[in-house]
């Protein structure tokens, strides 16, 4: 799959994801999506070793605090630090986002090469994803969180327990869409020449759906993937909302956001620093999988 | 929870320069704006008086649904033979005077009651308000196949019958001291005859019409109810006060949540009046600052308490075994030691919780009967000021020793505990601080919230109900109706521990259980009015809290808000709010 970059030498030997890099390097915002990504996760995995202050610590000297050296990013209404709950928060919605993503891709994905690549699963496969799609996802979520919630507490602790609960719950009702694309473009593939041309020399099929079919589907999946994280994230804060995520005093970027909702006058900063997280999270993410799109697809390579 | 914002997950695509709008779009501001306008003055003499309840009102029945918000609704329209002003006293409303032993009213064995009604009042329809309406009224609560909501007020009701067209008299089974139950206060109005005849029994939640617009002798009625929204009203021409209501119209709009109905009335203007605040001090006092309204509060019998699970909890019991009382066999491996109770009790900072969470609408209690005055103890008073280092002492000593992680535990049983309330952002703070508190003596916390529609809604097939309690503690409010405690306190004794076997709508959540606290219910229901009444009920409330099966925290005031333009406005926590509505004016 190796092609000649404009700017290379003639004959020189690439890989493919070396041509994917130097695609993607020549999209700006990807890049900075790159940077703004990597900070916030270095930021909330390396900061709470810079900034040692119990995030769930109530300093209820220091209420509704403004920005200070001891507080960076003020506190709130019970004093506690809005710069270690962001941080804190951080570490549960990008972990959040990040196994759900990639269980709904993973589930989304197989089910999609299935339901295209085998005629005879097609249609079972295809009126389950029709199922979930017609499931009202709410009374759903609340079932299963009912259900499981006190045995899952039992095994591996409150926090345990939920993140696992919850990270299951959005991957199983997300995968959908990513299974629907996925199947659509498998369709169109497995009848292009290079399939027939690898089935005709006898090779297993499934040595086609991983070597020939997947490459192919990939840039579909990446920009699934970069939705997912985002829709996880909001999932979360939508369940933690509702009293079914995480206990209450368990920071996630969503409840801090909910919980400064009313605040907004007297301490803006408390909705602005856990929105300004998401927004960019959410913002970076799509533009790395919008320049992994691009740097993915050999149509738009190079040009 | 009301309000709900629209769920994520049913957007297709993330557009992401929309994603901090569609998460922020929960603010208040947003559910301010989508209340449709309220009629903006007229002109300098406006006599349209705007009131907003956070919980829409579902029905105009009080018989059919006991909500606060369907009361209050129901009270500017039908009225009972007496209320409770402002300060818990009773005034005769559709009755000519109060009966009393005195008066000879009330009989001398207090089996009866003998209402004298006044003679001039007629339904807002033209026709004559007489004894019939009482008796009916009488008739359609007691039905056999009537859920009637305010049933405990008539309970050990034998006859309701009419001695003349102006005279009722109420026969009990057993003698009463406190006969008021009946027909007093806004829970139990009169129903017109004439309108509900035809709605008895399982009839009365077909009778649309007459549900949604009941006619009244009240100060207003209905022009236009949308169930769930907004009732339209307007004044009653036939009021039996001359010139009152001052108001001509009225609306009452439902919908929202507390802190977006305290902006609408505090800084936008919108509203006149808001019912029911538990926001934040801080939030509230930025709104007054506005200028435009302010917070009016009264305090009744309102008590944010703590609720300590006597049995046995655990998630890995089954159904039948886990928080059932099972006459004691079910004990709580640790809460069931009064030592433990007794500190977690001590290590609560009332005054913290007050400055978070309350403010002016919230005071120290000890006592989970803090009013009226006669009945409230003064034996606890020292929970005023908290002491951990009396609760660690007395930890030690009862043998539950610190573990590596500063987590107390005897025997292999350790001292950690969920502690569940409702969704409440002033709750979640309680429920913050508490855990601090508790960490302080040695105690792990886990906390739950729990949608307060689940909450309080008593479906038996949900497992997180405060009934159910399926948790070590729980936080709620809980007060009672008028100025007489014995069918609130009625309600902790062992046999009404929720269960199975009362469909779990049993009263003692805590699963305490006193043989002395049993004999005293039943000599309060003998004990008429007096000294030796009040010392019952004290002593009733002492076993209680200082068995720490309830701690009380903060004595909540009925807190609403008024425009500084809204003269007349007398809030009343004893009764319905919009009590003396057709006092009201600019």
């Amino acid at each position: 799959m190796a092609e000649i970059g404009h700017d290379a030498p003639l004959l020189e030997h690439r890989s493919l994801w070396m041509d994917v890099w130097l695609a993607f390097r020549n999209h700006t915002g990807a890049l900075v999506g790159v940077g703004v990504f990597a900070f916030i996760v270095l930021a909330v995995f390396l900061g709470p070793l810079l900034h040692t202050v119990d995030p769930h610590y109530l300093d209820i000297g220091a209420r509704n605090a403004g920005a200070s050296w001891e507080h960076p990013l003020g506190t709130d209404n019970l004093g506690r630090d809005m710069l270690a709950q962001v941080l804190a928060g951080g570490r549960i919605s990008l972990a959040v986002g990040f196994t759900a993503m990639v269980l709904a891709l993973v589930l989304g994905t197989a089910i999609g090469v299935l339901a295209g690549y085998f005629k005879r699963v097609d249609g079972l496969l295809m009126r389950t994803t029709d199922l979930f799609l017609a499931l009202p996802l709410l009374p759903l979520l609340l079932v299963i969180i009912m259900l499981f919630r006190d045995t899952l507490r039992t095994a591996f602790g409150p926090e345990t327990g939920i993140f696992l609960l919850i990270v299951f719950v959005i991957g199983i009702t997300s995968w959908m869409q990513t299974a629907r694309i996925v199947r659509g473009e498998v369709l169109a593939i497995k009848e292009r020449e290079f399939v027939t041309a690898a089935r005709s020399v006898g090779t297993r099929e499934r040595r086609i759906v991983v070597r020939h079919v997947l490459p192919n589907v990939l840039s579909p999946i990446m920009v699934s993937a970069t939705l997912g994280i985002a829709n996880a994230i909001i999932t979360e804060s939508a369940l933690s909302f509702l009293g079914l995520g995480f206990p209450p005093d368990f920071p996630t970027w969503g409840r801090l956001l909910f919980d400064g909702a009313n605040f907004i006058s007297i301490t803006p900063e408390r909705v602005i620093w856990p929105g300004l997280a998401i927004s960019l999270t959410v913002l970076s993410v799509n533009y790395i999988g919008d320049g992994l799109r691009d740097a993915l697809d050999p149509r738009l390579r190079g040009t | 929870m009301s309000h709900q914002c629209p769920h994520p997950m049913f957007r297709k695509t993330v557009p992401t320069a929309l994603l901090l709008a569609a998460v922020a779009a929960c603010s208040p501001d947003e559910i301010v704006e989508s209340v449709p306008g309220p009629v903006e003055p007229a002109s300098e003499e406006n006599r349209h008086v705007n009131i907003l309840y956070w919980q829409a009102v579902a029905i105009l029945n009080p018989y059919l649904s006991g909500g606060t918000k369907e009361v209050e609704a129901s009270s500017m329209v039908i009225e009972p033979l007496a209320n409770y002003d402002d300060r818990g006293e009773m005034v005769p409303v559709l009755a000519v005077e109060i009966p009393t032993l005195e008066n000879g009213g009330v009989s001398e064995d207090l089996r009866s009651i003998t209402w004298k009604l006044k003679r001039d009042v007629v339904w807002s329809d033209g026709t004559p308000f007489t004894s019939r309406d009482v008796v009916f009224t009488g008739e359609y609560c007691l039905h056999e196949q009537m859920g009637c909501s305010p049933d405990a007020s008539f309970t050990e009701v034998e006859t309701i019958e009419a001695l003349d067209d102006f005279t009722v008299r109420v026969v009990f089974s057993v003698p009463k001291p406190f006969p008021y139950g009946p027909f007093v206060g806004a829970v139990t109005p009169i129903l017109q005859h004439q309108q509900f005849k035809d709605c008895l029994g399982a009839r009365a939640a077909e009778c649309t019409v007459e549900n949604f617009g009941p006619i009244g002798t009240g100060p207003f009625k209905v022009d236009e109810f949308r169930a769930g929204d907004v009732i339209s009203l307007s004044a009653n021409e036939r009021y039996r006060e001359p010139g009152k209501p001052w108001f001509k119209t009225a609306t009452l709009k439902g919908g929202g949540e507390a802190a977006s109905a305290a902006r609408a009335v505090l800084e936008t203007g919108e509203y006149d009046y808001a019912w029911n605040l538990q926001v934040e001090p801080e939030v509230l006092e930025r709104m007054m600052a506005a200028g435009r309204g302010e917070v009016v509060v009264g305090f009744g019998t309102n008590v944010e308490r703590l609720v300590i699970n006597q049995t046995n909890a655990d998630s890995t019991l089954g159904p039948e075994r886990r928080s059932l009382y099972l006459d004691g066999s079910n004990p709580h491996p640790f809460l069931s030691d009064p030592v433990v109770r007794r500190a977690l009790a001590l290590a609560i900072d009332r005054d913290v919780l007050i400055e978070t969470g309350y403010g002016p609408t919230g005071r120290v209690t000890c006592n989970i009967v803090p009013a009226p005055a006669e009945f409230a103890s003064a034996a606890n008073e020292s929970c005023r000021v908290a002491d951990s280092d009396e609760a660690n002492r007395i930890l030690d000593e009862a043998g539950w020793a610190r573990g590596e992680d500063g987590v107390r535990s005897k025997d292999g049983v350790r001292l950690s505990l969920l502690y569940q309330t409702s969704t409440n952002s002033v709750r979640q703070g309680t429920q913050a601080l508490i855990k601090q508190m508790w960490q302080e003596i040695g105690v792990e916390t886990e906390l739950r919230n729990v949608d307060a529609g689940v909450f309080f809604g008593g479906d038996p097939a949900s497992p997180d109900t405060y009934q159910k309690f399926y948790a070590d503690v729980e936080m709620y409010t809980s007060n009672f109706q008028g100025t007489d405690p014995e069918l609130y306190m009625a309600a902790w004794t062992c046999d009404n521990a929720p269960g199975p076997d009362n469909q779990w709508l049993g009263t003692n959540m805590s699963r305490g259980c006193s043989a002395e606290f049993d004999g005293l219910v039943e000599r309060l229901a003998a004990t008429p009015y007096g000294e030796e009444r009040y010392e019952i009920a004290k002593r009733m409330n002492d076993i209680v809290v200082q068995n720490h099966y309830l701690i009380p925290l903060i004595w909540r005031a009925t807190a609403s808000a008024r425009s500084k333009e809204l003269k007349g406005v007398r809030i009343n926590p004893w009764d319905s709010e919009l009590w003396n509505i057709e006092d009201w004016h600019r």
